[in-house]
């Protein structure tokens, strides 16, 4: 009988906005926000109860799930659905507002690789201070110490101080004891990839080994491609809350449908609203494309045309020296970046709403879901505007229908190629 | 491209996890029922540990704290390896990369008693218990510089370590614990230093002696109480930072070092204590140097003083540390 390893039951955290906990107060502050409130709450008593309200917002509320021993569950959802936080109450490091959860197995997790080292320190202190700050005991290191070392592959500096290793020795190092660390329930971020090819070959033998004992995983990802292969059950959150839970493919379908309800080619997106950098001299304020192929209904497509229309307020006539479109992969991985500066001709804007056109002749991209982000701003890299995340797009496969299957680990740009298969060996000469 | 190889690795690394998993079980804890498993029950503390089955997984039990806290010394005793290894830490790092090394220990009371003596003892004139002026406010300086290294190390270590609260748990009250304990490897060598300026003085230590390791820690106590207050409030209040040079030259000043607390009459003196370093000073002075004042209700009013300030410090500190990763 497998017992449940994690029981979460109704779990929130409240954080406040714009108060003491996203910013370092002083004194000054906190005694004049007190004065502040009390003037408040002889003024009007029921205002000050209003204020308070206003500055909190639930970034986990009622969630309730719970995970068996041994089970893998990725969890997805949109950035600020409240996955880190989960993560953060699930470590300990932060204390939930309510509810209660209950663990069974000790938890480690590959989010604070290398956290804790002290680059005066040499290798083989690094390695003792390191694992016990993750939790393992002294006998427990020293017992799993030539192994660490061996897989490290940092032998000859061992008594070397850390400063003086390269990024990647440091980060061997690094994921050597929190691989040792051999908790029972794993928490598994997306990025935990470390070192070269033959590094990451040794990672791989040591989470087999890891997995044949029975341990527990929560994955945290972006990638619904990875959590669709990985895991057998998924939790989708969305502000706070469980959104789905259940199979991996129902709640994937689930989120994907959800991001794509509003977002479809030829339907303009307001991005007036998206979060943004910049002075704000010029702003985006709405964003439409299509790859103009009506059988597709504009959806863009593989090696298809993009033509992005984009509506912009200037506060004054100008001319507009860098103005960018840049499409990234999930993994927020810059493929794309179409940029007048390149052509050198500031393209000049009217005082008020402008619409721009840009056409992508041609977009090598291979079918998934991309990230569209909007710059504005002057050769010198200042900006006026710059939307990083502006909206998503689905690119789908020019051969819609055909007989080709997708392969699993596609590469990031497609490539047009044929096979053709003679008899014989291949003729040197040829 | 290299992001791309990563992700695939990612993925490739969890589905033979994934497969492993299916094939091999849970073995491990195949038939274990988990102790403990209604210890939610109990009141009071928001984390649980139940190790009493160790042939089973501990057991944890993460829920918000009410009311008072709770200073859960037990757990802090299930983690004083790590507490060993910190202050292993502090003591190993201090002096790296310096010239002059560990002497520092030495060479920083020792000019200020140099300093003290010149214009306190010289030219001042201070009064100084019939004693040697040089070695009476040596003997003060040693443990005055104990608790206030100790009291700027652990005021500043919660800040200094915030990217172990933000990202690892473990008891918290470790950091400022550590920072004060690393200390006593400077006290060690300066001790010294003053056993060898009793010799140069022809000066034996009196019976007494066998209270210097009680005056140490009633300096140590008095240090982590007050560096705990400030830790706590330097996670909130980046003030604090500014504050604890100010505070440790103005107690310098408060407490009897440059001058004796004989210059005070009875009743008055007793109720200096409730400065708990000028207790360890005078005691210090009385138990090494044999100097007739006596401070024995003095030294018992500071130990009050004292552990009233650790103890509010202690519950400040569990108080606030709920939420020290969300703000610091």
């Amino acid at each position: 009988m497998r017992g449940s390893a994690i029981h979460i039951d109704n779990i929130g955290k409240q954080y406040r906005i714009g108060a003491p906990e996203n910013r370092h107060p002083t004194l000054k502050d906190a005694l004049s926000a007190s004065s502040r409130r009390a003037m408040l709450a002889i003024r009007s008593p029921l205002q000050i109860f209003r204020n308070k309200q206003q500055h909190r917002f639930w970034a986990l509320r009622g969630v309730s799930f719970h995970v068996e021993q041994g089970e893998v569950i990725g969890i997805i959802g949109r950035n600020g659905a409240g996955k880190s936080t989960l993560l953060k109450v699930l470590s300990r490091i932060t204390e939930p507002t309510e509810g209660q959860v209950v663990i069974r197995g000790r938890v480690g997790s590959l989010l604070e690789v290398g956290t804790g080292f002290h680059p005066e320190l040499t290798g083989r202190e690094n390695i003792y201070l390191n694992g016990a700050i993750l939790g393992m005991k002294r006998r427990e290191i020293e017992r799993k110490f030539d192994e660490i070392v061996d897989f490290a592959e940092v032998q000859r500096f061992i008594d070397t101080p850390v400063k003086h290793y390269s990024s990647g020795m440091y980060l061997r190092l690094a994921f050597a004891v929190a691989a040792h660390l051999e908790p029972e329930i794993l928490i598994v971020d997306e990025v935990l990839a470390v070192g070269d090819a033959s590094f990451q070959r040794k990672c791989l033998g040591k989470m087999g080994q890891v997995a044949n004992e029975g341990r527990t995983v929560l994955f945290v990802s972006h990638n619904m491609d990875a959590v669709r292969r990985l895991c057998t059950r998924a939790l989708l959150l969305d502000d706070g809350e469980v959104a789905a839970d259940g199979t991996t493919e129902s709640v994937i379908a689930q989120y994907l449908s959800r991001e794509s309800e509003f977002i479809r080619p030829g339907v303009p997106i307001d991005v007036s609203r998206a979060q943004r950098m910049g002075n704000g001299e010029v702003r985006f304020v709405q964003a439409t494309y299509s790859s103009l192929e009506e059988s597709v209904g504009c959806q863009p497509y593989t090696g298809g045309p993009l033509q992005l229309k984009v509506e912009i307020d200037s506060k004054s006539d100008r001319l507009i020296e860098s103005l960018a479109v840049s499409i990234r992969n999930l993994t927020g991985m810059l493929l794309v970046n179409a940029d007048v500066v390149a052509s050198g001709t500031p393209l000049s804007v009217r005082k008020g709403r402008n619409a721009v056109i840009f056409n992508i002749h041609a977009l090598h991209l291979n079918p998934g879901r991309y990230v569209v982000g909007l710059w504005a701003g002057d050769a010198l890299r200042t900006a006026s505007d710059h939307i990083t995340e502006a909206f998503e797009l689905d690119v789908i496969s020019a051969e819609a229908g055909g007989l080709g299957l997708t392969p699993r680990d596609n590469g990031v740009v497609p490539c047009r190629f044929d096979v053709h298969v003679n008899a014989g060996p291949v003729s040197p000469s040829a | 491209m290299q992001r791309s190889a990563r992700s695939d690795f990612v993925t490739l690394s969890l589905r033979r996890l994934l497969s492993a998993i299916c094939k091999g079980g849970s073995m491990a804890h195949d038939g274990v029922i988990p102790k403990g498993a209604n210890s939610a029950e109990f009141g009071g503390d928001p984390y649980q540990r139940d190790e009493s089955d160790t042939s089973g997984p501990s057991v944890v039990v993460i829920r918000p704290s009410k009311g008072l806290a709770n200073l859960n010394l037990l757990e802090l005793w299930e983690y004083r390896e790590l507490l060993y290894f910190l202050v292993w830490r502090d003591v190993k790092v201090r002096y790296k990369q310096t010239a002059l090394g560990v002497s520092w220990a030495i060479i920083q009371p020792f000019f200020t008693m140099v300093v003290f003596s010149l214009f306190f003892g010289k030219l001042a004139g201070v009064p100084s218990d019939g004693l040697p002026y040089p070695i009476f406010a040596f003997a003060a300086l040693v443990p005055w510089t104990f608790f206030a290294s100790g009291l700027s190390q652990s005021s500043n270590s919660l800040v200094s370590s915030q990217d172990l609260i933000k990202k690892i748990y473990f008891p918290r009250l470790a950091i400022p614990i550590a920072s004060v304990f690393a200390g006593l490897i400077d006290f060690a060598l300066a001790f010294l230093v003053l056993l060898g300026m009793m010799l140069f003085y022809g000066m034996a230590p009196t019976a007494q002696v066998v209270w210097i390791p009680a005056l140490l820690l009633l300096a140590l106590v008095t240090s982590l109480g007050v560096g705990l207050w400030f830790s706590a409030l330097n996670v909130l209040y980046r003030d604090v930072a500014h504050i604890v040079p100010f505070t440790v030259q103005f107690w310098l000043f408060i407490t009897p070092i440059a001058y004796p607390s004989s210059l005070l009459p009875e009743p008055w003196r007793t109720l200096y204590g409730l400065n708990p370093m000028a207790g360890v000073v005078e005691g210090f002075r009385w138990s090494l140097l044999g100097t007739e004042t006596a401070p024995g209700p003095m030294i018992a009013v500071s130990a009050l003083a004292a552990l009233c300030i650790l103890a509010g410090g202690a519950y400040y500190f569990r108080w606030m540390e709920r939420s020290f990763a969300d703000r610091v």
